[in-house]
């Protein structure tokens, strides 16, 4: 092992800590409401409006169909727009985010529609509007599998950011590309693979820790 | 007192339509108890889901304590449910929120006094007999008790009217008796009109002053309940009476004793 490796990896784990804090960040602020609406506005619920959620629904499934690598390069004029750059942690950023939001939209649809709808007509029968019956019924009930839900995201994410690396994102995976595939280095390869795996391992691991321990306070017996 | 007037409702499926509720008539009195009986898919959980109209009408007029709920839009209605406590087979508590704070909810909705919540709650919690778990999550509770979180949260806000869609269905003959107790106890202390829907002749016998019998969407028998066991007319209520009576033969026949 060269003595670059190190230094190579921890440039690469930087900007891929950066893109998927930042980008899953966005998503979730994009996604959350979109999942919400898609819920709020099904028949029967809250806010009923089949057309709202026909056509978001159809939104979603769109940019969904996109293979990550054509949604990221084709947003790249979007990223020079607001960045200013096609290049680098910064620009990737804009496309991972828009094309991370549909999935965090529908991981949040299926998380939201798992909390038993007598729990919402309860909320409606003591008069509730559809706001309270959102933040403080469907969210907290659902609490425990939206963070289950957030944790595939957030490994999907990484996983999006690997591909980014590929065309000029820098990350682990420009790293793998660029070094481990291009110029032979398997020590570079293998170096970047275990921190990827070591990296999922922690998401994962933090993730079941926190949707576990909300579920432990309200099983648990005295 | 709540009146409900030529009330109509179809569910229109791909194949079919059916009629879960055809010109229902009732009056209900201000402090009464009273009862609806009916057998499965007769009609009776449409009939009272539309009381507080989580099931749409599609004709007709229900009047509570004088205003029009039919008559409601959205916001007015928010404000009418508020008045109007419910009770679920299936209790639908709050798993994410404790006891306390499940009975607070519906003050907190109202915008209750903050500072009147802690001792409402309080209160309450100590009607339905669960003063020592208000710290406890629903999950961490049994049947009867999460019943009873349920009426507690129904009758926060000094609802006019408590609706019970089969409330003690989903209970156990002995919790079921427990609960029917507090209700009929919360009847007299408070003067609180209750409706309940049922398809358990003990629960009639128990606590109901007046009753309804439910079949095909219509009303077909009204009165007091004693009339119900006396002289029963409708096809429905003879059914009811004949099985239990049935079953007590057959108790005499096998065992030698009646029940």
């Amino acid at each position: 092992m060269n003595d670059d490796v190190l230094e190579l990896l921890f440039t690469g784990l930087g900007e891929t800590l950066y893109m998927v804090l930042l980008s899953t960040l966005i998503a979730l602020i994009l996604g959350l409401p979109l999942g919400i609406i898609l819920v709020a506005t099904e028949k029967g619920n809250v806010l009923e409006s089949p057309r709202i959620n026909k056509v978001l629904g159809t939104i979603i499934n769109v940019v969904r169909s996109f293979p990550s690598i054509i949604l990221i390069v084709v947003l790249l004029p979007l990223a020079r727009f607001i960045v200013g750059t096609t290049l680098g942690a910064t620009a990737a950023i804009v496309p991972l985010s828009i094309g991370a939001a549909p999935f965090i939209a529908r991981i949040i649809e299926n998380s939201l529609k798992e909390v038993s709808f007598g729990k919402i007509e309860a909320a409606m029968a003591i008069g509730a509007n559809p706001l309270t019956i959102i933040t403080k019924v469907l969210i907290p009930e659902a609490l425990p599998s939206l963070i289950r839900g957030l944790t595939i995201a957030v490994i999907g994410i990484t996983g999006m950011t690997a591909v980014a690396g590929a065309i000029g994102a820098g990350g682990l995976g420009s790293l793998a590309i660029r070094f481990g595939y291009m110029r032979y280095r398997d020590d570079i390869m293998l170096a970047t693979i275990v921190t990827l795996v070591i990296l999922v391992q922690g998401v994962q691991f933090a993730g079941d820790y926190l949707a576990t321990y909300i579920n432990r306070k309200r099983y648990k017996f005295d | 007192m709540i009146r409900i007037q030529e009330l109509s409702k179809m569910y229109i499926t791909p194949s079919s339509k059916i009629v879960a509720l055809e010109n229902v008539n009732l009056q209900i009195q201000q402090g009464d108890i009273f009862g609806v009986i009916g057998f499965s898919g007769a009609g009776k959980s449409t009939l009272i889901r539309c009381l507080n109209r989580l099931e749409e009408p599609d004709s007709g007029k229900i009047m509570i304590a004088g205003q029009d709920i039919t008559a409601m839009n959205k916001k007015e209605l928010q404000l009418a449910r508020r008045k109007i406590g419910m009770i679920f087979q299936q209790f639908n508590l709050l798993d994410a929120k404790t006891v306390f704070e499940n009975v607070a909810f519906p003050l907190q909705v109202s915008n209750y006094p903050k500072k009147q919540i802690k001792s409402r709650v309080e209160e309450i919690l100590d009607l339905v007999g669960l003063a020592n778990k208000s710290k406890a999550y629903p999950l961490q509770l049994s049947g009867g008790q999460k019943q009873r979180v349920g009426i507690a949260r129904a009758l926060s806000n000094e609802p006019s009217v408590l609706l019970s869609d089969e409330a003690t269905s989903a209970l156990d003959p002995q919790t079921t008796y427990s609960i029917l107790e507090l209700l009929k106890d919360i009847n007299q202390k408070l003067g609180l009109t209750i409706v309940l829907i049922t398809h358990e002749l003990d629960v009639l016998k128990h606590i109901c002053n007046h009753m309804a019998v439910i079949e095909h969407g219509r009303i077909v028998e009204t009165g007091v309940v004693e009339k119900f066991f006396l002289n029963p007319e409708s096809d429905t209520a003879k059914r009811f009476i004949s099985i239990l009576q049935g079953f007590q033969e057959k108790r005499v026949y096998k065992e030698g004793e009646g029940i």
